[in-house]
């Protein structure tokens, strides 16, 4: 190739394209993280979750300065002169004990990292096995398709409980088998919208042009359709780590999930069965920061949506915003 | 006519290509209720370092056709060469090694290009499937490339969507031309660009062509564009192709009645000619292509239709008067001068006819 | 007769990346029968401005003045409007699909359009809706006129939109892109229907499209619309034999011509057009022009008399007597880029000579 003809050819487009300004170098990542900065709700959904994750990875910490362990029963301070429990606000007890002379405190602490290893790692395994399965389901079609897709039909239409209560009662609980639950149960939910993203992206004409290139089908699969399906899986992962929290309390509620006296939320929540009024603080903490967890991953799915989803900026931007003809 | 294949100047033949599509019902047990008749008996070749046009309406098959070139799905039927090796029945794997040497071009300057990776990832595709170049070996060539088509090699790192549509068919043309094919096959490689865009397009083929000796199929539906760039051109009318000539005996001398509707149609960006041409009337729409008329498949539209044409096909001959090369499918060619049905009188009468009948 | 005015039309819509300018001071008239062309390529403003005209475009921020039959439309009720769109004015898109409810039935949908603007029974506009239906060449209109839009192909779909158009027998006809998805044939078909029918009915027509020969076939005076704005306005000959405006002239330079001289070279126009959020200061064309000189950098030229042909009017700072289609766009751009730029229009005779019909360079 001479050098004049690659000038010539270069004269032909400026290096500036006017059409261009304004977009440059802003990645779809960065476009993103610059929508959710705006987003006051996002903002502070990342606080929650933040504070929660500094509690869970604090919770040694808050045990040695308080000098509480979580299952540690603190028979002389723990208890009133009558053996009752403490109310909040009690001295050496913010949150009060239970009527073991527990931390509620410290207790919550813990819990904190069962749930969110629990959400994170359980939502972690079910996205993988959620997206391969997906992605050969929707790629390959036909009958593997066929099979995948029913597999997912009857995941999806299954009695959880009663199969957790089943494999509790085989396997005896553990917090390794309330993972794998709770991850089986859920990949189907992503598994069945990466297959529908998937079945659309084929069609699509980057995959005829990398098949024309040559590409095989697991390069065409991972390296070219799986980045265009980040997007709803992001999604769908930030708005499974809240299901499967919840999922890991009504397991160890039930007494299914993690065994006592390990503390988790779920089974601070069934100890506290039968207090009723009086003892009020042994249900409202653990329920309290339950709800505050799901409800800030729930918003901050949502917020993500609405950042990855161009559409949505209408809304933000009040107007209805039109392409000129 | 001297049968080319003797000198090897042909790089692609095809012999007889049949592309139906299946059309299946059922959710459990799919079964096959129909066939959508895509590409039906199609025979021609394509010469090396020339552009072969290849035109038709929607629904003709000609972007089937060109898929079937490349291979994208297997053959329903027929056999198709490429630089003397058949590979009307190789597998997906067995075919990898034939794509360096044939490349597509494709229509969307949008959907053909992955808008999640960035364009320097994109050009360097074919170098990294083939594993021709890595690191910092595959990052010069494609930026030789994206000088080559006229774009700015510090944009490696960005994604399509930061280039406006003529500047994303460049990077089409760009990741084509990486493992310097010898048969560039492009479908409707300008008519989703703007006007001044298109031009810019196709400079920048022809001087490919010219630079490094490319073979092109060159699909359009605007006959002005297939004109200007082809040396020979191919009309497509419901899966078959009923004319091919060399461009200026078609554009001269069409003798298959479609040929000469569609050459009356297309407009001329010229006020003069544009007003005192006459067209040619077709009645009603192209059929389907899952249930095609009997015989020639033209002749439920043909001006010129006789009994014939619906019972007997008419294969693809030349005329009497005719170059070598000037193949026609009919069975009464249209002849020098000859002149076939108005269009202006018809619709004339149909306005009329609606105003006298119409309340005011 | 003056049929529609456009003055000084201005619109714009706020985005969250920005304002955009979608039309900046557009002007321009149609008169009763004949056939105004708009080209112009995506982003020039050609749509918004027959959209923003009819009350299509809410959220939009318009100035100026657009008066039909002496009423002016950009301040009246969209009451009032309701009445003229359909009866008076009446517009074709470019996806019927989308302008055609896709749950009733075609002909349902063509008399209630003629149903709402006059008094006819039930019975007498489904017999209108069956004669539009066989005026624009649909077979067999008595059993199409029960079909839905999805059981007809594009073609199809478009000629009932078309039906629809004209079932009022509109003064002014707003056709957008009419036949741009459609084939060649079909194409050719519908358009000398319009003509034809124009011809009839003494209606007005503005035809916008992207596609020279479109507008060659139709059109008796052409609009050229670049970024927003009037680039030139002539009749058709002129435009097409003895353009003014550089623009005008790379657009002619780009397409290649179905009688042209094979094997010529196309003169394509540089760069892509602009994005309407940053409009490029003076002439919104300076970046692509060949003949760019420092004032066109600075200064918005307006619309001004070309002796060439009658009624041309050019927005450019070239010499008015400077047209002709003949130009080497490259060359020229190279050659007066490398030197000229920055230089004032004074000098501009000097280098460029014009000469009836075509340009040569000294």
């Amino acid at each position: 190739m001479s050098l004049s003809t690659v000038e010539a050819k270069a004269s032909e487009v400026p290096a500036e394209d006017p059409a261009v300004k304004g977009i440059q170098g802003r990645t779809p990542l960065q476009l993103v993280v610059a929508r959710l900065r705006t987003d006051r709700v996002a903002i502070i959904s990342i606080v929650v979750i933040v504070l929660i994750v500094a509690l869970a990875i604090g919770a040694p910490l808050i045990a040695a300065i308080t000098g509480h362990g979580p299952t540690d029963t603190n028979v002389d301070t723990g208890t009133d002169a009558n053996g009752q429990p403490l109310p909040p606000g009690s001295a050496g007890y913010l949150l009060g004990t239970d009527n073991l002379g527990r931390d509620i405190l410290v207790r919550i602490a813990f819990g904190a990292r069962v749930s969110l290893l629990v959400g994170v790692l359980a939502t972690a395994i079910a996205t993988i096995v959620g997206v391969v399965v997906g992605l050969f389901a929707g790629y390959y079609g036909g009958w593997l398709d066929s099979i995948l897709a029913r597999i997912m039909d009857v995941v999806l239409s299954f009695p959880y409980v009663l199969f957790a209560i089943v494999l509790v009662s085989v396997f005896g609980s553990s917090l390794e088998l309330t993972i794998l639950v709770i991850a089986f149960f859920s990949f189907a939910a992503i598994g069945r919208i990466v297959r529908g993203q998937a079945l659309s992206q084929r069609e699509k004409e980057y995959v005829e042009a990398a098949h024309s290139l040559g590409a095989g089908n697991l390069r065409i699969m991972f390296v070219d359709i799986l980045p265009n399906l980040v997007a709803p899986v992001i999604v769908l992962a930030t708005l499974l780590i809240p299901t499967a929290i919840i999922f890991e309390a009504t397991l160890s509620f039930l007494g299914l999930g993690i065994a006592l006296p390990t503390p988790s939320w779920g089974n601070m929540l069934s100890d506290a069965e039968g207090v009723g009024f009086q003892a009020w603080w042994f249900y409202i903490f653990p329920m309290m920061f339950l709800l505050l967890t799901t409800l800030a991953f729930n918003l901050l799915g949502d917020a993500v949506r609405d950042a990855l989803d161009p559409r949505t900026e209408r809304i933000f931007a009040g107007r209805r915003k039109k392409k000129p003809a | 006519m001297p049968d080319p294949s003797e000198d090897g100047d042909v790089l692609v033949r095809a012999e007889g290509i049949v592309k139906h599509f299946p059309i299946k019902e059922g959710i459990f047990f799919k079964h096959q209720v129909g066939s959508v008749q895509a590409v039906d008996n199609v025979s021609f070749e394509v010469r090396r370092g020339e552009t072969l046009g290849l035109v038709g309406e929607t629904g003709c098959g000609k972007s089937t056709l060109a898929r079937c070139i490349m291979r994208l799905f297997p053959l329903t039927a027929g056999r198709l060469t490429f630089d003397g090796a058949d590979l009307s029945t190789l597998s997906r794997s067995q075919m990898r090694p034939y794509r360096r040497g044939m490349q597509m071009i494709f229509q969307d300057p949008y959907g053909s290009l992955n808008s999640r990776r960035r364009v320097g990832s994109i050009i360097g595709d074919p170098l990294a499937i083939h594993k021709l170049a890595s690191g910092v070996e595959r990052r010069k060539r494609v930026q030789g490339l994206m000088e080559v088509v006229g774009l700015n090699p510090e944009h490696y790192n960005r994604f399509p969507a930061e280039f406006s549509g003529g500047q994303r068919q460049r990077i089409g043309v760009a990741r084509a031309l990486a493992l310097h094919p010898k048969l560039i096959v492009a479908d409707e490689p300008v008519s989703a660009l703007d006007v001044s865009i298109q031009a810019q397009i196709i400079n920048l083929l022809e001087d490919l062509q010219g630079e490094f000796g490319l073979t092109y199929v060159f699909i359009a539906h605007d006959l002005a564009v297939v004109q200007h760039v082809s040396d020979r051109v191919a009309v497509m009318y419901l899966g078959k192709i009923v004319e091919v000539a060399d461009v200026k005996d078609l554009y001269a001398t069409p003798r298959h009645p479609y040929t000469n509707a569609l050459l009356s149609a297309s407009v001329v960006a010229d006020p003069d000619q544009a007003r005192t041409r006459d067209r040619i009337i077709l009645s009603g729409d192209v059929p389907s292509p899952i249930n095609p008329p009997s015989g020639c498949r033209f002749h439920t539209r043909c001006p010129k239709a006789q009994p014939i044409c619906s019972t007997e096909e008419p294969l693809l001959k030349r005329g009497a008067q005719d170059p070598s090369g000037h193949l026609a499918a009919c069975h009464f060619p249209v002849a020098d001068g000859e002149k076939l049905a108005s269009e202006k009188a018809t619709i004339l009468h149909t306005v009329e006819g609606f105003l006298a009948e119409a309340p005011t | 007769m003056t049929l529609l005015a456009v003055d000084n039309l201005t619109v714009s819509f706020p985005t969250a990346d920005g304002t955009v300018q979608a039309v900046r001071g557009l002007s321009f008239s149609v008169d009763t029968g004949k056939t105004l062309g708009v080209v112009g390529e995506s982003g020039s403003g050609k749509s918004v401005s027959a959209l923003t005209m009819l009350g299509l475009n809410p959220g939009a921020d318009i100035s100026g003045s657009a008066v039909f039959n002496g009423q002016e439309l950009l301040t009246m009720s969209q009451q009032d409007l309701r009445k003229i769109r359909g009866a008076d004015i009446a517009m074709i898109f470019q996806d019927p699909l989308s302008s055609l409810h896709p749950h009733f039935r075609v002909g349902w949908q063509i008399a209630e359009a003629i149903r709402s603007h006059t008094h006819v029974s039930k019975q007498d506009a489904r017999s209108q809706a069956v004669e539009l239906l066989r005026l624009v060449n649909i077979p067999q209109p008595e059993r199409r006129v029960d079909a839905y839009p999805h059981e007809m192909s594009g073609g199809m779909r478009q000629r009932v939109m078309i039906a629809m158009a004209l079932a009022l027998k509109p003064k002014l006809l707003i056709a957008d892109e009419p036949t741009t998805a459609l084939d060649a044939t079909v194409q050719a078909q519908l358009m000398e229907l319009l003509v034809q029918m124009q011809n009839e009915l003494g209606m007005a027509m503005i035809i916008i499209t992207h596609d020279l020969g479109v507008i060659a076939s139709v059109a008796d005076e052409v609009l050229v619309m670049y970024a927003g704005r009037a680039a030139e306005r002539a009749d058709a000959r002129t435009t097409f034999f003895s353009p003014h405006h550089p623009y005008t002239r790379g657009l002619l330079g780009s397409v290649p011509s179905a009688t042209g001289v094979v094997g010529t070279r196309l003169t394509p126009i540089i760069g892509s057009p602009p994005s309407l959020i940053s409009v490029p200061t003076g002439c919104g064309f300076h970046p692509r022009c060949p003949f760019a000189m420092e004032m066109c950098i600075d200064e918005q030229p307006d619309l001004v008399p070309i002796p060439a042909g009658p009624s041309h009017t050019s927005a450019c700072w070239l010499p008015p007597e400077m047209t002709g289609v003949g130009i080497a766009m490259d060359t020229a751009r190279q050659r007066y880029a490398s030197t000229h730029r920055g230089a004032r229009s004074a000098k501009l005779p000097g280098v460029i000579a014009a000469v009836e019909g075509a340009t040569v360079y000294a």
